[in-house]
């Protein structure tokens, strides 16, 4: 039954380069552009304008526009244009050694310190946090007082203020790879640190570190403009902000001469920003991860042309005579894409749940079981919507009742028991009182009658000591304690339906069986209808009367659980339990039994 | 008799504390087991029980403070990380989670080819060498200029294992190899394993968390709990009739795919629990 | 809690402790010869050692610092060598400006960056996507060109503010609106547009949590989730951000403080900067890394409040 052959892989995805994204993309385009032209001018500046950016003349003082000087002069009577071509030269370059500095302290740093940890860590660690508290402008401004005006001293002292910005990123990447299983495997495949960092951490850190440099070069640029602005740069150099000081001087005579630079200076970090959100968002989109296809099934048989099997009822199922609690016909639920079309996950779903019954949905990863449980629920995360069918709950239509409605329903009629536990609860709160706020508004009582509630809830739960779990916080709690809080806060109102996702998944075999002994208990006790989400056969033979086996979004066989065990007659059905390892052959002697196995089994 | 590939005497591994004079974290406290040539040792315990410590141990990746490990005879628990990595191609590695355990960034064939640089393989031999490695577990040659996210769970973990056959290891740890897979797809990948073993005569410590996964492929099975082994011996025996009352509490609690039988499993278990607690033995089995 | 007040405190102690070593020491000895600079090439060589000697310069480095700090914990800076005026009467005449604009900027900063945040994330559609846009070019524009903006169209064109000048608060309220209006809005647009991206980017985060369906799933209303839950969640990480904007205001204060003339502490760094006003500029340097301290502390005890786990840390 089970063949060896693979599935058929995907047709290979598009890969294009980053470069080439972001010249598909109108505002990457844009900034490059502009920044390339910016360069291409400081570079070429001498071939734009013949004349001397410094050359002082005391007759051109605020001087207008004329032939060969298209921008004017300034109160120093030199050409506006000249100074502000030439300017670019400086700016940029005293940007990039700010830059160059900030990264190279940075990234090794980061590279070191997340790599390795140890005392290198908290040391760097630190400095990066000192280096972090001081405003850059005051340090500089100090640094001035004491060194004078240079601003190639500045630029390098504000980039060792800035390589905090590359330490911290390089470090959060490094320290969030450095315990990938990938790592490992590579280092069990015999890599040195050097090829690991080489090959598996740098590539990592890269994309991020461009982004940041082009942030951080506008954040330079901007702070040296602001340090000439005050007047505290070098006065012999022609420099943006030293314009925009002269400028603002005398903006009452001539309001014009601050617009140039100001310009110049906002285009460049506007560009430079932009530039590194463009490259964000390619990235971000080529990162997003697709949505894992099903190949398993595709690989074995074709199942879509094989009819739906529904058995009828036994004699167990057919003793269950609840009133029916919820009726779903025709369930279809759809998620919006951004290209405005709709991807439907569930097909064409119906179940019944009578009181006292419990409804195993059964199916493997994307098997839609789960988003028919939240639509249940009116829960679907974002983008995910009801597009057809009805879940008449109690005579209502929960796929047309509104929110307000919903709200009143979920909690009292309608509960739910996640899958992950620790997830599940708020971190931020104690426990007691994410069972209390809920039951308040439930029920409407008191806030000392919900407290002695949830300690009986608690107790009720087989929680040891209910006072002390009710203080604690999720973190000090462990997994299966948890995981009975939030069947503690699921049966809070009683309700009359459970909707449990995978309950015990995340849990140790043996504290499954606890869980699965609670759930059993409280659905006798409070006589709850529940539709259990789950991918686990023995699961469903503990606890399930009725079963559907769901399979790419549609129910392909449903019927009392033992006809789903002893007389599957799905063809998916019949390989899911074909795969089925419990109880099967065990593997047998290797050789012949060994004194030396038995001896030690016992001592160790 | 043949003589044991790998022999684990009395490891200890302790993880320091975060803290001022905290006591370390002992994961490991004192385990022994022994893996032949060709032989695949079950792991089975719950979390925290210390089976993936001591794959990690056996990697070379955590810290072992007691105890020895022998490789062919030759202890291999305090090795320098220059000569750990020449055992690279004596014991490899395929881990849990087939979505963090290959590089993201890396084509299929980079990643095929790390461990080959090992070795000195390069150009078209390595192609060469890729090419049989798809091959072996069933993937399509044409895989090798893929990214990892190409691929389906089941998938990836046919490239984790074609990366740790390429080096042809006597010893693959295999740590929850198959626990993050679809029960089908855990099936098959399951069946490869398998074949792997029997064309090639590689040896297993194969650690997971379920009693039938490790039933399945085991020719010896070892428990664990709270950092020891409680009970060590043939997979049938250990797997169908357990004696350490901890073993005896994790069989009877997985459920069984049937309902009958599972009613009489349930009445099984309660009634162990209840001789349990009248011995007092159940410390530590409440959740 | 209390552990972890005491530890902040301390580490808060420490930091102000190093900053203020290190600030001296490259201070003094990058100063080169100090007496020099103050009385200019012409003075002779006596007279420039008599005022080495005045100043205490002629001591080894470590005696000198000392020196300072025994002053300095009893706040006494010294004096300044431009206008012999203390430095710390100096500081403190100047410090209520400063901080009715900075602080003035941080609160409107974080009012309307987690309104603007919540809105965005909650919303999404066009409000995101414009929330977005603009956040970024607030980002991007440095705070000074904004400043510049500010003034020639709402002070020089439109008239509606005074353009430069500080009214004290006790003196006229509505004069110390008009004058601090300008310099607040300027300072706050850079820090909104940062803190709102975060307060999104955690709130959409937060809303993500499988805790959200779960608390649903008992019968809380969306807004109640959001606005108990998830803010408190998403708190944290933009008081990070709202910390590391404190200093960034801060700094902007220097430049803004210059362009609408507000006597604040702006003011003085830029003269005892080009003056070389050491004693001036090392009593500047520690209480802005005081002020940096104590936010830094305050944010951390509100991320305490927030967030049970931080305080194991």
């Amino acid at each position: 039954m089970i063949d060896l052959t693979p599935a058929t892989i995907p047709p290979k995805a598009q890969r294009t380069s980053l470069f080439v994204r972001l010249l598909k993309n109108p505002v990457g385009l844009a900034s490059m552009i502009f920044l390339t032209l910016l360069v291409l001018s400081a570079i070429f500046a001498p071939l734009l304008t013949s004349v001397d950016p410094n050359q002082a003349s005391l007759q051109d003082f605020l001087g207008p526009a004329r032939e060969g000087h298209p921008l004017g002069f300034d109160s120093a009577g030199r050409d506006v244009f000249a100074r502000l071509v030439y300017a670019g030269r400086f700016s940029l370059a005293g940007g990039l050694l700010a830059l160059v500095i900030a990264a190279v302290i940075g990234v090794i740093g980061g590279l070191l310190a997340g790599y390795y940890r140890g005392w290198f860590d908290s040391v760097s660690s630190w400095l990066a946090g000192l280096l972090m508290a001081m405003p850059a402008i005051v340090v500089l401004l100090a640094a001035r007082a004491v060194l004078g005006p240079s601003m190639w001293l500045s630029m390098a002292i504000f980039g060792v203020m800035l390589s905090p910005a590359f330490f911290r990123l390089v470090y959060a990447s490094v320290t969030a790879v450095r315990d990938e299983l990938y790592i490992d495997a590579a280092r069990v495949s015999g890599l040195s640190d050097g090829s690991i960092i080489g090959r598996h951490i740098l590539t990592v850190v890269r994309a991020p570190a461009i982004i940041q440099s082009a942030m951080v070069l506008g954040i330079a640029i901007a702070i040296q403009a602001g340090l000439d602005f005050l007047g505290l740069g070098d006065m012999t150099i022609p420099t943006w902000g030293t314009m925009l000081n002269d400028g603002f001087t005398n903006i009452y005579k001539e309001p014009l001469l601050i617009l140039w630079p100001s310009l110049i200076l906002a285009l460049t970090c506007m560009a430079l920003t932009l530039l590194a959100n463009a490259m964000r968002d390619e990235l971000e989109r080529s990162a997003k991860p697709k949505k894992r296809k099903p190949l398993i099934a595709t690989a074995l048989m074709d199942f879509s042309k094989v009819a739906a099997v529904t058995h009828a009822d036994d004699a167990r199922t057919a003793a269950l005579t609840g009133e029916v609690l919820l009726n779903i016909s025709d369930l279809s639920v759809g998620y919006g894409q951004p290209d405005g079309s709709v991807k439907t996950v569930v097909h064409d779903v119906s179940l019944t749940v009578r009181r006292g019954e419990v409804h195993g949905l059964i199916g493997e990863s994307g098997s839609g079981k789960t988003q028919t449980a939240w639509s249940i629920l009116r829960l679907l995360p974002e983008g995910g919507h009801i597009t057809g069918g009805a879940i008449v709950f109690e005579g209502k239509d929960l796929a047309e009742a509104s929110e307000r409605e919903m709200d009143r329903i979920r909690g009292k009629k309608i509960a739910y028991i996640p899958q992950e536990p620790m997830s599940n609860l708020d971190s931020s709160f104690t426990i007691g009182s994410q069972l209390v706020e809920p039951m308040r508004i439930c029920l409407g009582i008191s806030k000392k009658e919900a407290t002695k509630r949830a300690l009986e809830l608690l107790s009720h739960v087989g929680i040891p000591n209910p006072q002390r779990t009710f203080n604690a916080y999720p973190h000090e709690v462990s997994g299966g304690m948890a995981q009975r809080v939030l069947i503690a806060g699921a049966i809070s109102c009683e309700p009359d339906l459970l909707i449990a996702d995978e309950p015990t998944t995340a849990l140790d075999v043996t504290v499954q069986a606890e869980i699965l002994q609670l759930l059993r208990r409280l659905q006798a006790e409070l006589n709850m209808g529940v539709v259990l989400v789950t991918h686990n056969f023995g699961v469903v033979a503990d606890l399930c009367d009725r079963v559907s086996v769901m399979r790419e979004g549609r129910v392909i066989e449903s019927g009392p659980v033992r006809a789903i065990f002893k007389a599957a007659r799905h063809p998916y059905t019949q390989s899911l339990l074909n795969a089925i390892l419990e109880e099967g052959e065990p593997r047998g002697e290797l050789i012949a039994p060994t004194t030396r196995a038995t001896t030690q089994g016992a001592q160790s | 008799m043949t003589e044991p590939l790998l022999d684990v005497k009395n490891v200890i591994v302790e993880y320091p504390v975060k803290g001022f004079r905290k006591d370390p974290f002992r994961a490991l406290k004192g385990v022994s087991l022994d893996i032949r040539p060709g032989e695949t040792v079950g792991l089975v315990g719950e979390s925290g029980s210390g089976k993936t410590t001591l794959g990690r141990a056996v990697l070379g990746l955590a810290p072992v403070t007691g105890g020895e490990i022998l490789y062919k005879g030759k202890d291999i628990a305090h090795l320098g990380r220059r000569e750990r990595r020449s055992l690279s191609s004596d014991i490899q590695v395929v881990f849990q989670d087939p979505y963090t355990s290959l590089n993201p960034s890396l084509t299929i064939e980079q990643i095929l080819v790390e461990p080959l640089t090992m070795r000195k393989i390069e150009g078209k031999a390595a192609a060469r060498r890729v090419a049989d490695l798809l091959d072996q577990v069933g993937l399509p040659s044409d895989a090798g200029d893929r990214l990892p996210r190409e691929f389906s769970g089941g998938q990836r973990q046919r490239i984790a294992i074609a990366r740790a056959l390429a080096l042809d290891p006597a010893l693959i740890v295999c740590d929850e190899p198959v626990s993050a897979l679809d029960l089908s797809t855990q099936a098959r990948v399951l069946d490869l394993f398998k074949e792997i073993q029997e064309r090639t005569g590689v040896a297993y410590l194969f650690v997971s968390h379920d009693l039938a996964v490790v039933r399945h492929l085991s020719h010896r099975v070892a428990v664990m709990f709270h950092g020891e082994i409680v009970e060590w011996g043939d997979g049938d025996q250990v797997t169908s009739a357990p004696t350490h009352p901890y073993t005896q509490r994790l069989f009877l609690a997985a459920p069984v795919p049937d309902p009958d039988r599972q009613e009489v499993r349930r009445a099984d278990r309660d009634r162990l629990l209840a001789e349990q607690k009248a011995q007092g033995l159940q410390a530590g089995a409440t959740a | 809690m209390f552990g972890f007040i005491l530890r902040r405190l301390l580490s808060g102690v420490v930091l102000l402790f190093v900053i203020s070593t290190l600030a001296y020491m490259l201070l003094y000895v990058g100063g080169g010869n100090i007496a020099r600079r103050i009385l200019g090439q012409q003075a002779t060589a006596e007279t420039v050692a008599q005022k080495t000697t005045e100043l205490g310069l002629d001591r080894p480095l470590l005696v000198q610092y000392i020196d300072w700090l025994s002053h300095a914990v009893t706040g006494d800076f010294g004096t300044s060598w431009f206008t012999g005026e203390m430095v710390s009467s100096g500081i403190t005449s100047r410090l209520g400006v400063t901080l009715s604009i900075v602080i003035g900027a941080t609160v409107i900063t974080a009012i309307v960056a987690v309104i603007i945040g919540v809105w965005a994330a909650v919303r999404g559609g066009w409000v995101d996507k414009v929330v977005q846009g603009v956040s970024i070019l607030g980002f991007a524009i440095p705070g000074f060109l904004i400043a510049l903006g500010l003034v020639t169209l709402f002070a020089l064109n439109l008239k509606w503010f005074k353009p430069t000048g500080y009214v004290p608060l006790t003196e006229s309220a509505t004069g110390w609106l008009a004058t601090v209006t300008l310099p607040i809005i300027a300072l706050a647009i850079g820090g909104i547009a940062g803190v709102a991206q975060q307060v999104r980017g955690s709130v959409v985060d937060a809303l993500q949590r499988d805790y959200v369906r779960t608390l649903r799933s008992r019968g809380l209303s969306f807004n109640r989730v959001v606005f108990k839950h998830v803010l408190r969640n998403a708190g944290g990480p933009a008081l990070a951000v709202l910390a590391v904007q404190f200093v960034g205001l801060l700094g902007g204060a220097v430049i803004v403080e210059r362009i609408f003339a507000i006597p604040g502490l702006g003011q003085v760094a830029v003269t005892a900067t080009s003056q070389g006003d050491i004693p001036m500029v090392m009593g500047l340097v520690v209480a802005i890394a005081a002020m940096v301290v104590i936010i830094n502390l305050l944010i951390d005890l509100l991320q305490g409040w927030l967030n049970p786990k931080v305080r194991l840390a």
